[in-house]
């Protein structure tokens, strides 16, 4: 049952829009690498099965009334940890492009490291890669963009493999970013001093359905992402102004 | 210019009257028609008045008055087109917040109902 957690309680979230091709394995894998651990899939309203599929496969389901988008989608999961009173929370995608064998090194950082956000990053070791040309000179762009911001180098700042501690949680469930979240969110988690690590992991290809990204959204995405970025900064040195 | 002034009359009344419809069919609300009611009486106020638009044209600096009524409206649809995306980006705001809250309420019913299903099946 997922209430209730212990003092040391994981939750193991997955968000997922039309996934039911895929998300039944997820599931069944996590479940395999993480026995006993709750998985919560965050149905983001989709038209397929998906929320039957993984019930089916034994995770807790929050069904969103409408398509809310990747990060009100991740954000109703946190606010669903925080309020459950959840220690660690770590996330994966539907798609079954992040392997479950590398939650319990997510974990492990985690717990040991002091570190608020652990990401799984692709690109620490350098066999973890399956991403194409344009999305790893995408992720090259930002990593230069970021590092005189989080004033260190992360690898993979694009990958959605995070795990998070009941601090990180704590901000996420007040505030997060809706759209584009992974990047902005570690500019809001470094606005606030908090620190953030990554460990090798391997990614794989998606197991079934389409991605989104188009090249006209890839563009987009670049602009929403650079705007989210510099609005974060600017929010919050206005607010450290104030004080 | 008088052509163009009686256009400007008659496109002002139709706004006036097409808000003011909107209004009474509860298709607007009474906040979010301020501003389009105020653009039409001002639009029409100029229309039928060329010196006080040739005044305003000297103003700004603009020769023609025909371009100062296009030049206003421009400034006038720019504040309502930027009021009404903060306003749309407030219910956004608004609605995920809404959304994820119906969400996790069904989630906390659903457990409950399963729990009571298990109890009583003992």
């Amino acid at each position: 049952m997922i209430r209730k957690p212990g003092s040391d309680a994981v939750l193991i979230i997955v968000p997922a829009y039309n996934e039911e091709g895929a998300v039944g394995d997820v599931v069944r894998e996590i479940q395999g690498v993480m026995p006993g651990v709750p998985v919560l899939v965050i149905d983001d309203c989709s038209v397929d099965g998906t929320a039957a599929v993984a019930r089916a496969a034994g995770a807790h389901v929050l069904s969103v009334p409408h398509h809310l988008g990747l990060g009100g989608c991740v954000q109703a999961g946190y606010k669903l940890a925080f309020e459950l009173g959840y220690q660690y929370v770590i996330r994966l995608d539907g798609d079954g492009q992040h392997d479950p064998r590398y939650i319990p090194d997510i974990l492990e950082a985690l717990r040991t490291s002091g570190c608020q956000m652990v990401i799984g990053s692709r690109y620490v070791r350098r066999d973890g890669k399956a991403t194409s040309v344009a999305r790893g000179i995408g992720i090259w762009f930002f990593r230069l963009i970021l590092r005189p911001i989080l004033g260190a180098t992360v690898y993979d700042p694009t990958s959605g493999y995070v795990g998070v501690n009941r601090q990180a949680l704590e901000v996420f469930s007040r505030s997060f970013p809706l759209e584009y979240p992974e990047i902005e969110a570690l500019v809001v988690l470094q606005r606030r001093a908090f620190r953030f690590r990554e460990v090798p992991c391997v990614m794989r290809p998606r197991q079934a359905g389409r991605s989104t990204i188009t090249p006209i959204r890839s563009v987009y995405y670049i602009i929403h992402v650079l705007l989210g970025v510099l609005v974060n900064i600017l929010k919050f040195e206005r607010r450290r102004w104030r004080r | 210019m008088d052509g163009f002034l009686n256009i400007v009359s008659i496109l002002s009344v139709v706004l006036f009257v097409s808000v003011m419809h909107s209004l009474r069919q509860a298709h607007i609300r009474v906040e979010h028609s301020v501003s389009w009611l105020a653009a039409a009486v001002a639009l029409f106020i100029l229309s039928i008045a060329p010196g006080a638009l040739t005044a305003i044209a000297a103003r700004i600096g603009l020769e023609e008055g025909p371009l100062t009524i296009v030049f206003l409206a421009f400034v006038v649809f720019l504040i309502v087109l930027y009021r009404f995306s903060r306003v749309i980006s407030d219910l956004k705001d608004a609605n995920i917040a809404l959304a994820q809250k119906v969400a996790i309420l069904e989630f906390h019913l659903r457990t409950w109902h399963e729990e009571q299903e298990s109890t009583q099946g003992r």
